[in-house]
């Protein structure tokens, strides 16, 4: 069985290590935070502010106190607020140790592509590509293929980039793969999806 | 000199003009300047260019703006939120030019500090370089950004004292910062104007000398998505 989005986040949160500091992306991304466990993480929110909490409780929300996806949250006993210039100093200045981002195309040379389809959907790019370029460590979770069954893992993308060669693992309902020289190199599979299934599912090159 | 106005119209009085490029503060519908942006509306002034991270939402913050057509450009990093603004630019009636989110923020930083030009990483290889110096320091290749030097800056904060020091309040911070310093002028909304003295010097956000104009009124501050969780059962 391939993995299903809370398996995936799952196996993102084994990717965050003690004492790190990370930004996570909105969508499965965001679900990370449900599985760090005793770990100490720090979960920065680029609209200006490390230490973030979990949802309020009903009737304690602050128009003050949102994340990057503008939902309502809370603030823990580490949290500490700044502005938008000096949060993404400490993205742009390599101190978010990775970032944990959902993807509509990767590509063999860790090419990211996650902002824009033209004539379809043109939102803006938001934070992403400064986080592509500035962090330690960029964690792409994805679904292997998009919905008519294709590839989500291309030789080349053909959406326009969010940033060149950024990548370094990605985590799909099938697996986990890293970018390396020449290609993407399979590390782990989903409990019971095999080898040749995830070949089979990548156009990407894969290199043994 | 005497900063405090008494409303948003008045402390725009004088200042704002058509084809002029603002500064907004606030991300998403947190911390924007709303009594100021109900006043641009109501003052008609036309083709006003803006810097600002998003476009609010059709009937709040800048998108009461784009209603009656009053903005020319928006220069952004995500204006997802917003029906009327996607109408408007796939039509060809509205110019813009996407940022990065930090890129926008150091462009406004940069501004506001007397710096025309920096380098970055962010977009290097993307549509966003297109057109832009490409620089190499130490093996990596940067592209060169602008700073933003704007007619006017309008903001949000929690507290003023008359001088026009500023303090904000959790994340409602954001690109107010910025925004402020980048604006020839800086009008400052806040909810609370406090005396000389009874703020902490220690803990000013930004110091007065950013701020020109302040006013002092009610905000709505609304919240674009309620999220909650359950009370666990004791």
């Amino acid at each position: 069985m391939p993995w299903d989005r809370n398996q995936m986040a799952a196996r993102a949160a084994q990717e965050l290590e003690d004492g790190m500091y990370v930004n996570l992306g909105i969508g499965i991304p965001t679900l990370v935070a449900n599985y760090v466990g005793d770990k100490d993480i720090t979960l920065q929110s680029e609209n200006g502010m490390l230490g973030m909490g979990p949802f309020p409780f009903e009737g304690e929300e602050d128009a003050d106190l949102i994340n990057a996806g503008k939902q309502t949250i809370t603030e823990l006993s580490r949290t500490s607020y700044f502005d938008s210039a000096t949060s993404f100093a400490m993205i742009r200045g390599g101190k978010i140790a990775a970032a944990v981002l959902g993807a509509m195309e990767v590509d063999e040379e860790g090419d990211l592509a996650n902002w824009m389809i033209p004539g379809v959907l043109v939102k803006g790019m938001g934070g992403a590509m400064d986080l592509v370029a500035g962090v330690g460590r960029v964690i792409v979770v994805m679904d292997h293929t998009n919905k008519h069954g294709k590839s989500k893992l291309l030789k080349k993308c053909t959406l326009p980039l969010t940033g060149k060669k950024v990548v370094n693992r990605i985590i799909t309902n099938l697996g986990v793969l890293d970018v390396v020289d020449g290609g993407l190199k399979i590390v782990e599979l989903a409990e019971g999806v095999t080898e040749d299934e995830i070949r089979g599912a990548t156009e990407a090159n894969i290199v043994n | 000199m005497k900063k405090i106005y008494a409303n948003a119209t008045e402390a725009l009085d004088g200042v704002l003009t058509d084809g002029m490029m603002i500064a907004a503060g606030g991300f998403g519908l947190c911390g924007i300047p709303e009594l100021l942006l109900e006043a641009i509306k109501e003052s008609g002034a036309q083709d006003l260019t803006f810097a600002s991270n998003n476009a609010g939402v059709d009937d709040f913050g800048i998108g009461i703006l784009l209603q009656t057509k009053q903005v020319k450009k928006m220069i952004s990093s995500y204006v997802g939120e917003n029906a009327e603004f996607m109408r408007q630019y796939l039509a060809g009636e509205l110019e813009l030019e996407f940022n990065p989110q930090g890129t926008l923020a150091e462009r406004m930083r940069a501004g506001g500090a007397g710096i025309p030009g920096f380098y970055t990483k962010t977009g290097v290889g993307t549509v966003i370089a297109e057109g832009k110096e490409h620089k190499d320091f130490n093996g990596e290749t940067y592209i060169m950004e602008e700073g933003i030097f704007a007619d006017l800056a309008i903001v949000k904060a929690w507290k003023a004292d008359d001088t026009g020091n500023l303090i904000f309040r959790k994340t409602a911070r954001n690109f107010n910062v910025p925004a402020a310093t980048c604006g020839k002028i800086c009008i400052a909304e806040v909810e609370e104007i406090v005396p000389r003295g009874s703020l902490d010097p220690d803990a000013i956000h930004l110091p007065g000398i950013y701020v020109h104009r302040i006013i002092q009124g009610e905000h709505e501050k609304r919240i674009e998505q309620r999220t909650t969780r359950k009370k666990e059962e004791a």
